[in-house]
């Protein structure tokens, strides 16, 4: 099972942070995705992509845990080389993720 | 006492205009709000407007104005907008030549303006935050375009209060827009934080638009969007409470629901619990977003503490220029050969004294986006039918930064076998700073111009 099957997520850009949300479909999923999202595991993922600091904010009322990545746009949406300068295609990728559906238990 | 309806006309200043017309005609709203200034518009706005005085507004806005005056004219629907940017007098003057475009037999339009602090910001030489390689404003010298304070709904009061149809303004903060005729229907106060934290938590679900009512969230065979071609905006029913439903008009496309709300409620958020704003800091974590039914949510919850005591403003400044090519490989061995084109590209950019500058080589379809971690190397990626080769180059000139696209575009007959599709450009870089000023910085005013009148007396904000 993948990440996208149970959650969305999107994100966007504030100077050179990334936002990221993931939102559980279901709230009753929203406890696996805050054992497995930790900031460590989300910095883990973008690792050569996001250069600095991850923190996480959770709102379980909501079904949704929240990031604020570091040095992850280039240096900035306005000066970046990049292709997809916002970030706006970092959401999806972590949509990949694998989930353990053990860990749902 | 019925609910004051309100609803986003515009989420960033290219957008859809079809969408905020259906609202206009058919949303029964007091206010439609335009929320059209990114971050370095103004700046690019101001270079514009240095090229012709005229000029210096969002290039969409008689197009808009043409699109939903008549509506909002007939039916007592306030247009707010922050597409004054650079020039918002002379913005006021388009729309009041629009109104006579469209034979109106009246309409007053109050401009607010205030919010450029360059003068300020280069006289006591502030400290810039988010810079590389300045650390005060003068080091940025003759490069520094533009510097505009983040103005609060405080500063859009006196121009409601004139009765004005229209309120155009340059740099404000994005929910200060919806939150401004919050305040002036329900008599907020400026220290009531619980309720101005309620509004901008309306302005902010609401500020882009379709992002909160169904755009940017469909992923066919798991989250499906029911006709995305018609997306329709948004409106929120707000209570004098400030407690609001966000919903959309029936017969639109798009869903409102928890996930499309939550999502746009993070959207570019930080701390949750700390979204500070000119008027207040607005607290978040304690949002409840209640289904009542198809395409109808109920937001509550959000408080506020009082506001932070300097203003944050954006400063715009020329950052060089980026040159940029692309090429296109298919077939058998796509990757390999557009991968010997980077290579080939990279020795030409030392040939031209380029091989130090800051530069991104990448295939797209393979690793452009993300890297060669999440990208390159994974296998089912590995070997796609078609790449195409991107190179960007950071350049001191125009002159270098045309040579990067030229270099692309001469692998036509000089590099691998079967590239097309070349394309180039060259852009000067307009990239922003941040930096904190005191409130005594500004000094909004309102003046309010009339359809048929001269301009009339500005009022002290």
């Amino acid at each position: 099972m993948k990440l996208q099957d149970i959650a969305i997520a999107r994100s966007g850009d504030k100077g050179d942070r990334a936002t990221l949300s993931v939102i559980a479909h279901h709230l009753a999923d929203y406890p696996l995705l805050e054992r497995l999202l930790t900031a460590e595991r989300v910095k883990a993922h973008y690792a050569g992509v996001v250069l600095g600091e991850v923190e996480r904010y959770t709102l379980p009322h909501l079904g949704a845990v929240h990031f604020v990545m570091h040095e992850a746009l280039g240096g900035g949406v306005t000066r970046s080389l990049a292709l997809d300068a916002h970030g706006k295609g970092l959401s999806a990728s972590l949509l990949g993720m694998d989930v353990d559906p053990q860990s749902k238990a | 006492m019925k609910p004051f309806r309100i609803g986003a006309g515009a989420g960033y200043a290219g957008d859809r205009i079809d969408p905020a017309q259906a609202l206009a005609e058919r949303g029964n709203l007091d206010a439609l709000v335009f929320e059209c200034l990114a971050e370095r518009t103004i700046a690019l706005a101001q270079l514009r407007r240095a090229n012709d005085p005229g000029h210096g507004y969002d290039p969409l806005l008689q197009a808009r104005m043409r699109a939903v005056l008549p509506a909002c004219v007939r039916q007592g629907v306030r247009v707010i907008s922050n597409m004054g940017a650079a020039n918002p007098e002379a913005a006021g003057q388009a729309v009041l030549a629009v109104a006579r475009e469209l034979g109106l037999p009246r309409l007053r339009v109050a401009v607010v303006t205030g919010d450029d602090v360059l003068g300020w910001v280069r006289a006591h030489d502030v400290a810039l935050m988010e810079c590389p390689g300045a650390a005060r404003a003068s080091e940025l010298g003759e490069r520094l375009i533009s510097a505009n304070a983040y103005l609060g709904a405080e500063a859009l009061l006196p121009a409601l209060a004139t009765g004005a149809e229209v309120v155009i303004t340059g740099r404000v903060a994005d929910p200060a827009l919806f939150l401004a005729p919050l305040m002036h229907a329900f008599g907020w106060h400026a220290d009531d934080w619980p309720q101005l934290g309620q509004g901008v938590l309306v302005g902010h679900l609401l500020e882009c638009a379709a992002q909160v009512s169904g755009g940017y969230l469909a992923d066919p065979g798991n989250l499906d969007v029911p006709d995305l071609h018609d997306v329709g905006f948004p409106l929120a029913e707000v209570q004098r409470d400030g407690s609001a439903v966000i919903t959309k008009l029936d017969g639109t496309g798009g869903r409102v629901d928890r996930l499309s709300c939550t999502a746009q409620l993070l959207y570019e958020i930080e701390d949750p619990a700390r979204y500070l704003q000119p008027d207040v800091v607005a607290d978040f974590s304690g949002v409840q977003l209640q289904e009542l039914g198809p395409n109808r949510v109920r937001a509550t919850g959000a408080s506020g503490q009082p506001r932070p005591a300097q203003l944050k403003a954006t400063l715009g400044y020329r950052d060089g220029w980026i040159g940029e090519g692309q090429i296109s490989y298919a077939g058998p061995g796509a990757r390999e050969r557009g991968a010997l084109a980077l290579e080939v590209l990279a020795h030409r950019m030392r040939l031209l004294g380029l091989g130090g500058a800051e530069q991104r080589a990448e295939l797209i379809g393979v690793d452009a986006l993300h890297g060669p971690g999440l990208g390159a190397d994974r296998t089912p990626y590995s070997t796609p039918y078609e790449v195409r080769a991107r190179l960007a180059v950071r350049c001191a000139s125009r002159e270098q930064a045309e040579r990067v696209g030229q270099e692309v575009e001469a692998l036509y007959v000089n590099g691998p076998a079967a590239g097309g599709g070349v394309t180039q450009s060259v852009r000067e870089v307009v990239a922003v700073a941040s930096a904190l000023v005191p409130r005594q910085a500004v000094q909004p005013r309102v003046q309010v111009l009339e359809l048929g009148a001269g301009p009339g007396a500005g009022l002290g904000a």
